[in-house]
C-alpha cells in the first residue's frame, strides 16, 4: 500500500493511474448502463469508434508529444491497417470460426502492415532534421488514399488475387471481391465489439505508457528536447526516432482494424487528410505528451458532434466554436491560475503532513 | 482579469445557446420535422443536409416535406411525422444518424439519400427489421440480400444500360468519350454497365477518362483527350457539379460535342454562377420532368417553387413519391400507427411488390416493385432547350 502511494505521488505514476482509471471507470459505467438498457442506440454505436479514436490519439501523441515530430498522415496508417485487417478477417472467415480470435489475428496483421508502412516512411525521412516528416506524412496519407482507390483484391478457391488500376483477374463462381477499387469494401462482417475495443485500449495504454517510462522512452524524450545533447551522450537519434514512429504507426493500424470491422462498408476516402487533422486536434486539445488528456479529448470530440444534433442546422458551427473555446481555454491565463491554485493547495497539504 | 472574464462570458453565452436549443423535443422544427396531431407514422431518413452533396439531401427533405404536409392537411386516417438526420454523405455519420432515428422511434425509413451511406445502413435496417424505401440510393448493393429494403430510383446498372440503348437507338453519336469519377460508386456503377452495353450495341468508346473528388476542379486533360480522340458525344455519368465545370471548360477551348448525362446531371440549371446557355442541347436520362403539364407535377412544382424558391429536381420528386407510395401501401395493407416497426416491416414487404403506384416519376404505366426491392419504371430522355428540360422523342 505504501509503495502504491509512493508510486501514485510520482508524475509518471499519477499519469498512468489516471489514464487507466478513466478508461476502466468509463468501461464499467457503460457496461452497467448497457445492462440496464439505459444507453441510446446512438451512444451504443459510438462506443467502438470512440475506442478506435482513443487508440489513434494516444498513438499519435507518442509521435507528436513524446518524440516531438509532427505527423500529418496518421489516418494513412489507419487506412493501411483497416484494409489489411479486412482482407485478413475475410480470408480467415472459413478457417477460424471463433470471432474474437479472428478479430485478434486481423488486428495483429493490420498492425504489422501499418508498421511496415511506418518503416518505409520513417527510414529515409527520420534521418533529416526539421519539419520534413510533416510534409512526407502529409503526402503519404494522400498516396495511401489514392492507392486504396485503385486497388482490387478478390478471394476465391485459388486464393487471393490482386489488381492495381483495374481488376485484372477473374474470380471463379465461389469467389468474392474484398476490396473493389474506389467502391471500397462492402459486406464486411462486423467483428468489433465494445469489449474488444476496451481491451485494445488497455493494451495500447499499457504498452505506450511503459515505453514512455522506460529507458527507451527517456531516450526518445532526450532526442525531442535536445538532439545535440542526446547525440553527445551516445543515444542513436535515428533509431530511437524510428522506434517511436513505427510503434505509433502500428497502433494506428490496430485502431484502423477495430474501426473498419465495426462498419459493413468502408471506403478509402474515410481516411483522408481531415481525419488525420481530427486526430491531431485530439492530441493538441488533450495536451502534447499528456496521455490521459488524449483519452478524454478523443472521447469528448467524438461524442460532441452527435450530441449537438439537437441543435439542428447550426451543429457544425457550434462544434467549431466550442472547439475554439476549448483551445483558448487550454492556453488561457485562467487555466494557468487554476492550476497554480491547485498546485499551491497541494503544497500546503504536503507541508501540513510533514509538519504534523 | 479582463481576459478571463470575457472567456467566462463567452462560455456562459454558449451554454445559453445550447440550453435554448437542446431543450426542444425530438421532433424539433429546425430539422424540418412536422408533427401531426395525434397518432402518426414516424418516417425517418438520413440525408446529407450539409457537406459536398448537401443539395441532394435538401431536395429530398423538401420534397418529402411537401408530401407530408399535403397528406397531414387532408386529415385522412394516415398521418405522417417525418424527420431527417444529417449524414454529410458519409458512411459512419449515416450509422450515427440512423441510431438517432432509431432512438426517436422510427417505424418506416427512407434509408439514405446518397448511395454509399445507403449501403452502410441497409444491413442495419435488415437486422433491426425496419422497412426502408430509399428515394435515391441507387446501387444494387443497397437492396441485394436485404428483403426489406426497396428503391424508388432505378439502379445504377439500369441507368448505364438504358443510356447506351438510348444513344444507340437514337443514333446520337458514333464515337463516344466518357468522363467518370473513380471514387464514386454511383459513377463507376453506371459507367461499367454502359461500357458493356455499348460494346453489345456496337457503339465505339474512343476515350475513357476519369477523375476523383480531389481533382474535380480542372478537367482540361480529360476534355482534351476526348477531343483528340475525336469523340462526337461525351457521356457524363457524374453529378452535376463537376459536369457544370466540364461544360464550362469545354466551351472555353471551343470544343462542342454532344453531352449526355444521367440523373445526377439533373440540377445543373440551378448551379450558382453557371452560364446556363452552355447547357443548351445537353441530353440526360431522368425519371422526372419538371415541365410536364399533368396536374400532379404542376401542383408539386408550384408548391416547391413557392416554398423553396427553386425548381425541384428528380431527387425531390423521388422523395415526394416515396411518401405517397408509403401512403398507398399503408392503406392497402390496412396498417395503423400503433403497430411496431417490425409488424409494419412484414406488412410493407408483403404489400410493396403487389401495388402499382402512380407518381411524379416514371411514365404513365405506373411504378411497380420486384420482390428484390428494385423498382421498374422507365427513364425519360430529356434535352435542355432555352434553359428548361424538354422531353426528347
Amino acid at each position: 500500500m505504501q509503495k502504491f502511494k509512493q508510486y501514485a505521488r510520482t508524475k509518471a505514476g499519477r499519469d498512468t493511474l489516471i489514464s487507466f482509471g478513466i478508461v476502466i471507470v468509463g468501461f464499467v459505467v457503460m457496461q452497467v448502463l448497457l445492462a440496464m438498457g439505459m444507453v441510446s442506440s446512438l451512444l451504443e454505436g459510438l462506443l467502438i469508434p470512440i475506442c478506435a479514436y482513443i487508440i489513434m490519439a494516444v498513438s499519435l501523441n507518442l509521435t507528436v508529444g513524446i518524440l516531438g515530430e509532427l505527423s500529418l498522415g496518421h489516418a494513412g496508417f489507419m487506412s493501411v491497417g483497416a484494409f489489411a485487417g479486412i482482407v485478413a478477417s475475410t480470408c480467415l472467415s472459413g478457417t477460424v470460426g471463433f470471432a474474437p480470435l479472428r478479430l485478434a489475428i486481423a488486428i495483429v496483421i493490420g498492425a504489422v502492415c501499418a508498421a511496415i508502412a511506418g518503416v518505409i516512411i520513417g527510414v529515409p525521412v527520420l534521418r533529416l532534421k526539421g519539419d520534413y516528416l510533416a510534409i512526407v506524412t502529409l503526402a503519404f496519407g494522400e498516396i495511401i488514399k489514392n492507392i486504396m482507390n485503385v486497388l482490387y483484391v478478390g478471394l476465391d478457391g485459388a486464393g487471393l488475387h490482386f489488381g492495381l488500376l483495374e481488376q485484372g483477374f477473374e474470380l471463379d463462381e465461389e469467389g468474392k471481391m474484398i476490396i473493389n477499387g474506389a467502391m471500397g469494401v462492402s459486406g464486411v462482417e462486423r467483428l468489433s465489439t465494445f469489449v474488444s475495443g476496451f481491451v485494445l485500449v488497455l493494451i495500447t495504454l499499457f504498452l505506450i505508457l511503459n515505453l514512455i517510462n522506460s529507458r527507451a522512452g527517456r531516450a526518445i524524450m532526450a532526442v525531442r528536447d535536445n538532439k545535440i545533447a542526446a547525440d553527445s551522450i551516445g543515444i542513436s537519434i535515428t533509431s530511437y526516432k524510428l522506434l517511436a514512429f513505427v510503434i505509433s504507426a502500428a497502433f494506428a493500424g490496430m485502431a484502423g482494424v477495430l474501426y473498419a470491422l465495426n462498419y459493413t462498408t468502408v471506403t478509402a476516402n474515410r481516411f483522408d487528410f481531415n481525419t488525420s487533422i481530427l486526430v491531431l486536434v485530439f492530441v493538441v486539445l488533450g495536451g502534447l505528451g499528456n496521455i490521459w488528456g488524449s483519452v478524454i479529448a478523443a472521447t469528448l470530440l467524438t461524442v460532441l458532434p452527435e450530441v449537438l444534433r439537437e441543435v439542428g442546422d447550426f451543429r457544425m458551427l457550434i462544434y467549431a466554436i466550442l472547439l475554439i473555446a476549448m483551445m483558448l481555454f487550454n492556453n488561457s491565463p485562467l487555466k494557468q491560475r487554476l492550476l497554480e491554485k491547485r498546485g499551491s493547495k497541494q503544497m500546503e497539504k504536503v507541508s501540513e503532513k510533514e509538519g504534523a | 482579469m479582463k481576459k478571463s472574464l470575457s472567456m467566462l462570458l463567452a462560455g456562459a453565452m454558449l451554454l445559453g445557446t445550447l440550453a435554448g436549443c437542446g431543450g426542444d423535443t425530438a421532433a424539433d422544427s429546425s430539422q424540418g420535422g412536422s408533427t401531426a396531431s395525434g397518432n402518426a407514422f414516424k418516417i425517418g431518413g438520413t440525408a446529407p443536409l450539409t457537406g459536398n452533396v448537401a443539395i441532394y439531401g435538401q431536395a429530398v427533405q423538401n420534397g418529402a416535406q411537401i408530401a407530408v404536409d399535403e397528406i397531414n392537411a387532408e386529415g385522412g386516417d394516415i398521418q405522417f411525422d417525418i424527420r431527417f438526420e444529417d449524414d454529410q454523405g458519409q458512411t459512419d455519420l449515416a450509422t450515427n444518424a440512423y441510431a438517432v432515428l432509431k432512438d426517436w422511434g422510427m417505424q418506416l425509413s427512407l434509408l439514405s439519400v446518397t448511395t454509399k451511406p445507403g449501403e452502410a445502413i441497409a444491413p442495419l435496417h435488415f437486422e433491426d427489421r425496419i422497412f426502408a424505401l430509399t428515394p435515391s440510393a441507387s446501387s444494387t448493393a443497397v437492396v441485394e440480400g436485404k428483403d426489406n429494403v426497396f428503391q424508388m430510383c432505378f439502379t445504377d446498372p439500369n441507368q448505364g444500360t438504358a443510356s447506351a440503348d438510348y444513344i444507340a437507338e437514337q443514333q446520337l453519336g458514333t464515337k463516344i468519350g466518357v468522363i467518370y469519377q473513380t471514387d464514386e460508386v454511383y459513377s463507376v456503377g453506371i459507367y461499367e454497365k454502359f461500357k458493356e452495353e455499348a460494346a453489345a450495341k456496337g457503339l465505339e468508346i474512343v476515350a475513357e477518362e476519369s477523375f476523383t473528388t480531389d481533382t474535380q476542379t480542372d478537367f482540361s486533360v480529360q476534355i482534351n483527350a476526348c477531343r483528340s480522340a475525336g469523340a462526337d458525344l461525351i457521356f457524363l455519368p457524374i453529378y452535376y457539379t463537376p459536369a457544370s465545370l466540364i461544360l464550362t471548360q469545354a466551351n472555353a477551348i471551343g470544343y462542342a460535342p454532344k453531352f449526355f448525362g444521367v440523373d445526377g446531371m439533373d440540377g445543373i440549371l440551378t448551379v450558382q454562377n453557371f452560364d446556363t446557355s452552355l447547357a443548351e442541347g445537353v441530353m440526360l436520362l431522368t425519371p422526372f420532368n419538371a415541365d410536364a403539364t399533368d396536374e400532379k407535377t404542376a401542383n408539386f412544382v408550384n408548391k416547391y417553387r413557392e416554398q423553396f424558391g427553386e425548381t425541384p429536381n428528380q431527387f425531390a420528386a423521388d422523395a415526394y413519391d416515396c411518401i405517397y407510395a408509403y401512403k398507398q401501401a399503408l392503406e392497402t395493407a390496412g396498417c395503423t400507427p400503433d403497430m411496431t416497426a417490425e409488424e409494419l416491416c412484414e406488412a410493407m414487404m408483403a404489400t410493396f411488390p403487389t401495388i402499382t403506384f402512380e407518381g411524379l416519376t416514371g411514365d404513365g404505366e405506373g411504378i411497380t416493385w420486384q420482390q428484390t426491392g428494385e423498382v421498374s419504371k422507365s427513364p425519360k430522355g430529356m434535352v435542355i432547350e432555352n434553359g428548361a428540360y424538354v422531353g426528347m422523342e
